[in-house]
């Protein structure tokens, strides 16, 4: 049989990939929810704090009284004072961690990597909880703080706690993508190693480092669940803009504290995204990885502080589960079950882990949705990608707005009664979009990420085969991105169910929250139940990531054969 | 069913356009059909006209104009940057053209979707899908019964001589095999246009050199319009029918491969195409030149007013050894200054004194180096052929 006679192709030509269309009013619709999600609350926040309800006069007439009080320029101090503090402690704890990881051949990294990344499996204010324990006037360890932990020790070390993985993921990358040739090179030209050190390493990673420097910064400067639980007398801003909020109902000051605590959040945000820029320019496509050799006496010192590190993290979780499971802290030291039933205490009780894990089951199932349909459509699909450049600036702008101002814009936003959104107010539904907004970042980025892995003429190449661009995302792009939705799903939820900062503006006693009910249970004094439920959280968080590593081994085996060919 | 039934072909045919070219041009460099000679009707196919693209302040192509006959073999040929990846996404409709007409057998299709364009694309990446089997990325843009489709994807396999790789994943294909598999994908639903984006550019010499013919062979054999775009003037030259030569978003030259090389219609062309020796002279009389201290004679030259500046051009094989110094038209005494071996040939740097110390590089043939007993420093006779000169004026020169 000759090869010239071949049979016709089947091959319908009704079916036509001119369906493109569509993706531009899906990508619209996508953009407009964010909009709504994030630009609009924010404007919310802005014209409260420039605009006096009781004049009705628009400007900085009320800002500036408020602004000169004695009161909040002690608090601004007051946070700086923690923040720089917090920040000179983590990163140095951070940078030894991650470069045991990355540049020692020790044991058991990936026991390490997991244990130092436990803290983001809880609110913030476990490690609050976990210092009264430790360190309170009834502490195990109460000589250590003759003066007490309450105030500024208590924060710093609670926030270090806090911000520690979220440090130590930032300065992993910089230091994995170290270019083994140019340690190489140093050493044949016969530089020692703390040259090399001072030469290679710090100019490869100082981006790395100042990034770290300004999310530890900007988590502490806004965080008011540690300060909450552990601050004492000592006030600092985010707290006050709770307290003013919350306990006083004094809503436009409340607006222009938030506004203050967008700044840092912003300038931050700003240096942080030129070091990312220069990170990235850093790596050259030669670059070639570092070979790790043993050297027992550097991998010992890296094995030694690691334990020590990890075993102070694993303290500080472990005492605030066993002031869970002890019965009356410290008289009665047997085990009891007894602070995990709720029915006594306020805050919602069992009610409010049901809504919790609800609120991250529908976050992590929505938000994961609406990320990646929106990063998809925008990167991928002809027509919606002009519409790439205002989503990546929406979707970039929750990690410079702290979780309180975006609640806070979501009080002012929402409950207007001219809105026509006024009805999700009080609702689950608003929960749950409060977070998706809150954490979209994140999410996006790993999408953009993954998505921009993919050859980008694959919709070319089906155009041409005029198959519609939803088979080729079905068919191609989802089981190739697979593993990254799964992340993102994963974040969604651990994050949702660990946060305090934004949703506590929003929920109702319907609504209760099992991280809002550990503070309210903390403020009430049942501090052993408010334990319980931190624990609860952990144990939901790390059990939600069990189980999307087990669901992600699932899949890889049974549909993802194709990345490992035998 | 021959699985390598397109080798084969190509095998056949070639010795038959090695002939031919042998009777029209014993100096022909390359082996291959004049697009005359092929069985094709002569009514343009794809037509573009007046096709214009800007990249904010850039222009990436300005008046293109270009028609292509069906079952042509078109190469768009120039540097990176020059346009003619542009040029074939738009006419693949993957990216808009700002004015320009395209028309594909009289209907105008300048602004229909991708998908309404009917054209198999092969890209320089492949983006083979990594999900799927070889036999699914064949079948990918095949609708109908499944037996119907599993032929299809057999006759495939079978065309592009990898038989049994049906079940494989891309990332278990070398790197030929994954491009040929994107051929086969591209062919499936018999397009009636082909486009090639850099196909072969992420292979290894070899490979390339082997796949150019198999390309060229199924391309032959199935009679399918192609438009491949290179930056690789040799695959320009052995592959296509046509070459299109692009710089700075213009056409600099349309022409047979033959053309190309040997009537380059500008000096971008003739130094883009392949090695050559520029002598800049001032015309002297009607084909009368003075270069350096000598007087060169180049019928080309004629066009050109007494006084003016010209660049002469002429490629290195053209340059002639004599064997021994017999005053002649166009000769000079030449120094070797450098022996390089290129492989088949030998090319030599050579300076000439009488015309002011002009640097000449010149092929010659191991033979040749060989019976002529060249070594460095030697002072060799050089000719040029008149004929083969040809003359630019310095303005487009420069």
């Amino acid at each position: 049989m000759s090869t010239l006679t071949l049979s016709n192709p089947p091959r319908s030509t009704a079916r036509r990939a001119s369906s493109e269309w569509l993706a531009l009013p899906l990508a619209g619709i996508a953009l407009l929810a964010l909009v709504i999600l994030l630009a609009l609350p924010l404007i919310a926040i802005l014209g409260q704090a420039v605009h006096d309800p009781d004049t009705g006069v628009w400007g900085l007439s009320q800002v500036a009284p408020i602004l000169a009080s004695p009161a909040l320029v002690q608090q601004v101090k007051n946070s700086i004072a923690v923040a720089l503090t917090t920040s000179l402690i983590v990163l140095p704890l951070a940078y030894g961690f991650a470069a045991a990881l990355t540049r020692s051949a020790m044991p058991a990294k990936g026991l390490f990597r997991a244990l130092a990344l436990i803290p983001l499996l809880a609110p913030s204010l476990l490690p609050g909880i976990a210092l009264v324990y430790l360190f309170g006037n009834q502490g195990v360890l109460k000589g250590l703080f003759p003066d007490g932990i309450y105030g500024f020790w208590g924060i710093v070390i609670g926030e270090a706690f806090y911000t520690f993985p979220h440090a130590l993921m930032i300065l992993v990358t910089a230091l994995s993508v170290a270019d083994g040739r140019l340690y190489e090179a140093a050493t044949a030209l016969g530089a020692g190693r703390v040259r090399q050190f001072f030469t290679v390493t710090l100019p490869s990673v100082r981006f790395g480092l100042i990034s770290a420097a300004m999310v530890v910064f900007t988590l502490v400067i806004t965080d008011f669940g540690v300060p909450k639980v552990i601050g004492g007398q000592y006030n600092v801003l985010a707290l006050e803009a709770y307290k003013q909020v919350i306990g006083q109902q004094n809503f436009p000051r409340g607006a222009v504290i938030g506004v203050l605590l967008l700044l840092p959040a912003l300038f931050s945000f700003a240096i942080d995204h030129f070091a990312q820029r220069r990170q990235q320019a850093l790596l050259t496509a030669r670059a070639q990885p570092l070979q790790l050799r043993r050297q027992p006496l550097r991998d010992a010192l890296a094995f030694l502080f690691c334990t020590l590190t990890g075993g102070a993290l694993l303290v500080i979780l472990g005492t605030a589960v066993a002031a869970a499971l002890i019965k009356l802290w410290p008289y009665n030291l047997s085990l009891t079950f007894d602070h995990f039933d709720f029915s006594n205490v306020d805050g919602g009780g069992a009610q409010a882990f049901v809504n919790s894990l609800k609120m991250s089951a529908l976050t992590a199932l929505f938000g994961t949705l609406l990320v990646f349909g929106a990063a998809w459509l925008t990167e991928k699909v002809g027509v919606a990608r002009r519409l790439q450049r205002p989503l990546h600036l929406l979707a970039m702008l929750p990690m410079a707005v702290p979780g309180l101002v975006l609640g806070l814009g979501y009080v002012f936003f929402f409950n207007e009664p001219a809105n026509p959104l006024h009805g999700l107010y009080g609702t689950m539904t608003i929960l749950v979009l409060c977070s998706i907004a809150h954490f979209y970042t994140t999410a996006h980025l790993t999408a953009v990420t993954a998505l921009r892995q993919l050859d980008r003429e694959f919709e070319a190449v089906s155009a041409s085969l005029q198959v519609p661009f939803w088979l080729t995302a079905w068919r191609v792009t989802l089981p190739v991105c697979l593993p990254a939705v799964l992340d993102v799903a994963r974040y969604f939820f651990v994050a949702t169910m660990t946060t305090v900062s934004a949703v506590i503006f929003l929920y109702t006693p319907d609504t209760a929250l099992a991280s809002v009910s550990v503070l309210n249970m903390d403020d009430a004094g049942d501090t052993a139940a408010a334990a319980a439920m931190a624990t609860l959280i952990v144990a939901a968080s790390a059990t939600a990531c069990l189980l999307f590593a087990a669901l992600q081994w699932l899949l890889l085996r049974r549909t993802q054969r194709w990345r490992n060919p035998g | 069913m021959n699985p390598s039934a397109g080798r084969n072909r190509y095998q056949n045919t070639a010795p038959q356009a090695l002939n031919k070219r042998t009777v029209e041009n014993a100096k022909a460099p390359m082996h291959r059909d004049l697009p005359e000679s092929l069985t094709m009707n002569s009514t343009p196919y794809l037509s573009l006209s007046g096709i214009q693209k800007r990249f904010g302040a850039h222009t990436a192509l300005s008046g293109i104009d270009l028609t292509i006959r069906q079952g042509e073999f078109v190469c768009l040929l120039g540097p990176s940057g020059c346009g003619k990846t542009t040029l074939l996404r738009i006419i693949a409709g993957l990216e808009g053209m700002d004015s320009g007409r395209i028309a594909r057998d009289g209907r105008d299709i300048g602004r229909l979707p991708p998908a309404a364009r009917d054209y198999g694309i092969v890209f320089q990446s492949y983006a083979l899908f990594p999900n799927l089997t070889v036999a699914q990325n064949i079948a990918y843009g095949l609708t109908g019964r499944r037996e119907d489709k599993d032929r299809r994807v057999t006759e495939l396999l079978a065309l592009i001589g990898l038989p049994a790789i049906a079940g494989k994943y891309p990332a278990q294909l070398s790197g030929g095999q994954q491009q040929r598999v994107a051929l086969a994908r591209a062919l499936a639903t018999s397009p009636g246009l082909l486009l090639l984006d850099e196909p072969l550019s992420a292979l290894d010499a070899q490979v390339r050199e082997h796949l150019r013919g198999e390309i060229k062979a199924l391309q032959r054999q199935l009679g399918v319009t192609t438009i491949m775009v290179t930056h690789d003037q040799e695959e320009a030259l052995t592959m296509a029918d046509r070459v299109v030569v692009m710089n700075h978003g213009v056409i600099e030259q349309i022409g047979t491969p033959e053309q190309i090389y040997r009537q380059p219609a500008s000096r971008f062309v003739a130094d883009f195409v392949g090695q050559c020796n520029w002598l800049t002279g001032t015309v002297l009389s009607p084909g009368q030149l003075r270069v350096g201290d000598g007087i060169v004679s180049a019928p080309a030259a004629s066009e050109f007013a007494s006084g003016t500046q010209v660049e002469l051009f002429l490629r290195p094989e053209d340059v002639q050894i004599n064997p021994r110094w017999e005053p002649s038209p166009n000769s000079a005494l030449a120094e070797v200054q450098q022996i390089e071996l290129l492989g088949s040939l030998y090319r030599l740097t050579l300076s000439v004194p009488q015309w002011g110390n002009l640097p000449l590089l010149a092929d010659i043939s191991h033979r040749q180096l060989v019976q002529l007993a060249i070594g460095d420093g030697q002072r060799l006779p050089v000719q040029l052929p008149a004929a083969s000169l040809r003359c630019f004026g310095t303005a487009e020169a420069a």
